[in-house]
């Protein structure tokens, strides 16, 4: 708060900020510490924080049993596969709403983040029944077909936003030279929303890497990434806590570097622009 | 401006988009829609038969229906309660200058990136297991007996863990909107002499009040359709304690095998979700204006 503060208080608040910071990040700290343990030490009672044997092998482990890199490799090439071809439908319709509005385009876009807002549940029957007779479960294609398409609002959405802070003047201009309508989106506009681009492909990626309704309920193990592998642990046939938290550690670590970059993205896309 | 020419340029390259998401959104939906009317078991695919409005009635008498939508709104509540409230607080204290406010703020952040079926199955073993997880320790070293958490409180455990997930959401976005709040405003009122709750209360609070109405909508549409939670955790059980509607539908659909039933289900939850929507994009639309 604004009020002068005396030491006293300035180190009890740096001391309770610091307190809540890491109760709220324990559970992520207590996955990565656990993952280093041997299972037995990893049910130990009391528990042991920092010694005990650490070792690897839990990650080697997961990948000998489970062929943990096939789940891996599915949810690299669904969560950015589905994007980029994302992006080629989105990038042009952004740029229509942005440079080209209409009198429709506010409903417009209104009304592909309504799409958003439909409940999985609502479409699971259909989708599961056209999936099945189309032979489309459990198949990349299907899954990523899904992903782009829930991701599809957000994207054209986020780069409407970017391409709107672009002056209209210089993509006028590239116009006024006669270049094509393909050539000022490809050469002139694309570049200059890089950064844009960049933190909308960002925040999709992390979306679809967690996506966890589509990809449990039409997937089971060809097309399954790791929000599957890691479901895959519910069965209850004994512990197997430190391979668990190996798995989850591998299954987290690169999205949470990711998150962490894009902070800022993250409230201008989850809240579509309604907070700055 | 727009010419004759970007015009219809601009109606070109926008319509793949518009047709896709057309298709997507509204085939499923009334195929859910025309399901919703039959019987139709996928375990007897021969006999179906339009039925109208019975599957609704069925679904809707159904107690497991009632509880559902019971645990689905406790859900939903509470969570926002914890999250919001909680969310506020950890955001005041995050905006603070304290030494190392940056590691602090990827901390906080850090748990709403983690896949929901890791964060499930994380608190519901390493954590809340009453033998060897972390809270039992807790429990036993301060000298009480440790809680079974899934077992005796299932949808209190479900409510923490989902808390847990969207706690940091709503301390990001209640975070951002405190830091638009200008040093114009905080001096004036130190001067004024106001005291933390009226500082609070008279400038903090009304500041951040549609950020806070923002993060409650689209929490609430998500929570609407929590599913990996309680699928690896309870499976929606013991009986039914843990099972919300999302959860419901697709018992009905693949494990029941009763296409029908499912979709009058979907339909209530399409109903449900639109309901928060309506007001959700009324926001959303007058942020457009501006």
């Amino acid at each position: 708060m604004a009020m002068k503060k005396s030491t006293g208080e300035r180190i009890g608040i740096t001391v309770l900020a610091w307190l809540v910071a890491f109760i709220i990040f324990f559970p992520i700290l207590w996955t990565i510490l656990t993952s280093f343990k041997s299972e037995l030490d990893a049910i130990s009672m009391p528990p042991k924080f920092l010694f005990f044997n650490w070792t690897l092998e839990n990650y080697t482990e997961v990948q000998h049993r489970s062929n943990y890199l096939h789940y891996a490799w599915n949810s690299i090439l669904l969560s950015i596969g589905a994007n980029i071809v994302g992006l080629i439908f989105a990038i042009p319709a952004a740029w229509s709403m942005a440079f080209a509005p209409g009198k429709r385009t506010k409903d417009l876009l209104m009304w592909m983040l309504s799409t958003k807002m439909m409940p999985a549940v609502g479409v699971l029957v259909p989708l599961y029944l056209l999936f099945k007779n189309l032979g489309l479960l459990d198949s990349l294609f299907g899954i990523g077909l899904v992903l782009m398409l829930i991701n599809l609002p957000l994207l054209i959405w986020m780069l409407y936003t970017y391409f709107k802070e672009i002056p209209n003047d210089i993509l006028e201009a590239a116009r006024m030279d006669g270049a094509s309508l393909i050539n000022e989106i490809v050469y002139v506009l694309t570049p200059m929303a890089v950064p844009g681009i960049a933190s909308t492909m960002l925040l999709a990626i992390i979306l679809s890497w967690n996506e966890a309704f589509w990809t449990l309920n039409l997937a089971t193990s060809n097309a399954a990434p790791l929000t599957a592998f890691i479901a895959s642990y519910s069965a209850p046939e004994g512990y197997f806590w430190a391979k668990l938290s190996a798995a989850s550690t591998l299954a987290i670590a690169p999205i949470l570097i990711l998150g962490w970059f894009s902070q800022k993205q993250l409230v201008r896309g989850l809240t579509f622009g309604a907070v700055k | 401006m727009a010419t004759q020419q970007t015009a219809s340029a601009g109606r070109a390259l926008v319509s793949p988009s518009v047709i896709l998401l057309f298709i997507w959104m509204i085939v499923p939906l009334v195929m859910t829609l025309y399901f919703s009317t039959l019987r139709y078991s996928l375990l007897d695919p021969d006999n179906v038969g339009f039925v109208g409005l019975q599957n609704y009635t069925s679904f809707l008498t159904d107690p497991d229906f009632i509880a559902a939508l019971i645990n689905t709104l406790v859900l939903v509540v509470s969570v926002l309660i914890i999250s919001v409230c909680g969310g506020i607080l950890v955001a005041l204290l995050m905006d603070q200058p304290v030494f190392g406010q940056n590691v602090l703020r990827l901390m906080v952040i850090a748990p709403f990136f983690v896949m929901p079926t890791v964060s499930a199955l994380v608190w519901k073993n390493l954590l809340m297991n009453p033998d060897s997880g972390f809270f039992a320790w807790i429990a036993k070293s301060l000298g009480f007996q440790p809680i079974v958490w899934f077992t005796n409180w299932p949808m209190l455990s479900v409510i923490i863990v989902v808390s847990w997930e969207w706690l940091p959401f709503a301390s990001l976005i209640l975070l951002t909107a405190l830091q638009s709040l200008d040093e114009e405003q905080k001096e004036a009122a130190s001067l004024d002499g106001a005291g933390p709750f009226s500082y609070f209360g008279y400038i903090v609070l009304p500041h951040i009040a549609r950020a806070i109405t923002v993060v409650i909508l689209i929490e609430t549409i998500f929570l609407l359709s929590v599913f990996a939670e309680i699928y690896v955790t309870t499976s929606g059980g013991p009986g039914v304690a843990t099972t919300n509607i999302p959860f419901l539908v697709y018992k009905q659909a693949l494990l029941n095998f009763d296409v029908g039933s499912a979709s009058a289900g979907g339909i209530i939850a399409v109903i449900l979700a639109n309901i928060v929507a309506f007001f959700l994009m009324r926001i959303i639309g007058r942020n457009l204006e501006g």
